[in-house]
């Protein structure tokens, strides 16, 4: 939790009153909405509306068959695998990707001024429409895309290779290249407040440059890498458009069960998918939150 | 690290130009197809160079109410970002001092980043048809005979937007106030301002540059928001959600032509931004303390 600076005493407006409008809008749009997904999805409902009479008819539902039908796994549980198998090769990639321009940017820039403008160069198209990132990947990997026509000019491939667009391809590339940021960010920020004379006793107790990068600087990065992971793992768990978008639709996530339930009206099953998302995400957390204690670290 | 340039700084400074290649080729390939001529496609070669597409896409051929969706997306971020300005300012102020369950709305404001978009989105539909249920089953008839939703763009609509922009503009607050010198807040006291006259004459001032930040941040992050508007907005789309719309079914580079007008709008309210940034740092550095100086 950062403390910010108070001053000496706190005259004027009380801190609770100053926070009144900002505490409203979340206690109005987002924990009240909360607990309304919590509660719908006990109702019951049929073809056009929700019915409120408690039932657990949405989870059942939900998992049927997870159990009778073993070992062969059942819709939801597929949909999670599959959405944890995303997971884990967009957390390598941005991990992987985002420390290094991190690392470049923290240790290797020397001047403060040429820092800020190339981190303000990654920062920009995070400001700018993720769909619109989406599809500047069509001219490049479509079936008479960039890519094609440059393996096929070279011989490499005889006919287009279909499998670069609306694929799980794809959909991975596109979490890497939209996500990144939330990677460098974060572990840009822990590098910068890593003391430099601890560098410099590195160094002189004869450090190599890959000694320091793996004694000292990683573990000293080790609360920005989570705050990163956090944000990576969560986006896409809860993601539907970059699945929509990039798989073409025949790629099913955890997100899109609820995006596909509310298409058909259902509040209470769509309600149902959102508590288990909700679920398995703070179980996420709870495990990256073990690794590092994030509320001192922001 | 000091001395000459080692072969690392090399490879990492190629991997960095790599990523920045990443970040902005694909984006730089559809800013050219936009301009494809009248009978191009959605892929290389350009027939020839042309606006065709911009004139379609403002014409409304083929794309329904483009302009429409133009101007909501426009009039809501305008307003989202007065609101996370204002909102994010005072709250910033007021987690300075202390307050009873300051540690509560941190925790909420983060979890709300944290949350996927389709749940918020989803509780806040909830939320709103359950009250239209009862204001149609309990209100006065007066009210109840007219009344058809109170779901629209800026009310859900705005408090979806709001929950996602908030919590980046108290963490801006947060770094800038955990660098503001509350000495010159307490030299503006000693001399006899009151608390507004401190606000204004001295804690604005200097923090007014981070404050266009916060003010970006609000701006562009409405600007381009689908998951938390999807089922929000009521009976009128915004843009972004046109523009999702049509990704199903891509046909023509009016797509693109529409992707370039969208990010054209982002690039020139941050070019806005910072120079407006470096504007107001430049002025504080003008007129900053001479104090100590002969």
């Amino acid at each position: 939790m950062p403390k910010a600076r108070a001053p000496l005493e706190s005259p004027g407006v009380p801190g609770w009153i100053q926070a009144m409008p900002f505490g409203l809008v979340f206690a109005a749009f987002f924990v009240l909405p909360l607990a309304f997904v919590i509660m719908v999805s006990f109702w019951d409902y049929n073809d056009y509306e929700m019915i409120p009479a408690f039932t657990t008819r949405s989870y059942t539902e939900s998992f049927e068959g997870c159990l009778t039908d073993l070992p062969n796994l059942c819709t939801m549980l597929a949909t999670y695998l599959s959405t944890a198998k995303f997971c884990l090769i967009v957390w390598a990639l941005t991990l992987a990707i985002g420390f290094t321009v991190a690392y470049f940017l923290a240790f290797y820039v020397r001047s403060a001024t040429m820092q800020m403008v190339l981190f303000l160069v990654c920062t920009i198209p995070f400001w700018t429409s993720n769909v619109i990132r989406m599809i500047s990947w069509i001219p490049l990997l479509g079936r008479n895309g960039l890519v094609n026509q440059a393996l096929m000019g070279a011989h490499i491939v005889n006919q287009p290779v279909e499998w670069l667009l609306y694929s799980q391809f794809s959909v991975a590339l596109a979490f890497v290249h939209l996500f990144t940021f939330f990677m460098v960010a974060p572990i840009f920020n822990s590098m910068m407040r890593i003391d430099r004379r601890l560098i410099e006793a590195a160094y002189d107790s004869g450090a190599s440059a890959w000694q320091m990068l793996t004694n000292v600087i990683m573990p000293l990065s080790k609360p920005g890498i989570a705050i990163g992971s956090i944000f990576v793992v969560t986006i896409v768990m809860g993601d539907y458009i970059t699945f929509s978008v990039m798989g073409g639709g025949q790629i099913a996530s955890a997100g899109k069960i609820i995006a596909t339930r509310l298409n058909a009206l259902q509040f209470p099953p769509a309600a149902a998918s959102a508590v288990i998302l909700l679920v398995a995400t703070m179980v996420i957390i709870s495990v990256l939150n073990r690794i590092v204690d994030i509320r001192k670290e922001l | 690290m000091n001395e000459g340039r080692s072969p690392a700084f090399y490879a990492l400074a190629a991997f960095f130009a790599l990523f920045v290649l990443f970040l902005y080729g694909p984006m730089i390939v559809i800013f050219i197809l936009s301009f494809q001529g009248p009978t191009g496609g959605l892929t290389f070669p350009m027939n020839g160079v042309s606006l065709h597409w911009f004139y379609r896409l403002w014409e409304g051929g083929g794309i329904v109410d483009i302009a429409g969706a133009f101007r909501r997306s426009l009039a809501l971020g305008l307003v989202v970002m007065a609101l996370t300005v204002l909102l994010s300012l005072m709250a910033g102020l007021a987690f300075r001092k202390k307050f009873g369950g300051s540690d509560a709305l941190f925790y909420v404001a983060v979890a709300s980043l944290i949350v996927p978009s389709i749940v918020t989105s989803l509780g806040i539909a909830i939320e709103f048809h359950v009250l239209d249920d009862l204001v149609k089953n309990y209100a006065p008839s007066w009210i109840a005979a007219t009344y058809t939703t109170s779901m629209g763009q800026f009310t859900s609509g705005l408090g979806a937007h709001l929950t996602w922009t908030l919590p980046f503009g108290l963490l801006v607050m947060f770094a800038i106030f955990n660098r503001f010198d509350a000495r010159y807040e307490e030299a503006a006291r000693d001399q006899g301002a009151t608390p507004w006259q401190t606000l204004r004459y001295v804690v604005l001032p200097i923090v007014a540059p981070s404050i266009v930040g916060v003010g970006l941040f609000g701006f562009t992050l409405s600007w381009d928001e689908i998951a938390r508007s999807s089922q929000t907005m009521g009976e009128h789309n915004t843009l972004p959600m046109e523009l999702q719309a049509l990704t199903t079914t891509v046909t023509n580079p009016d797509i693109y032509a529409l992707g370039t007008s969208t990010t054209a709008v982002s690039f020139a309210v941050i070019a806005i931004a910072l120079f407006s940034i470096s504007v107001l740092n430049a002025r504080q550095a003008r007129q900053g303390s001479d104090a100590g100086q002969a």
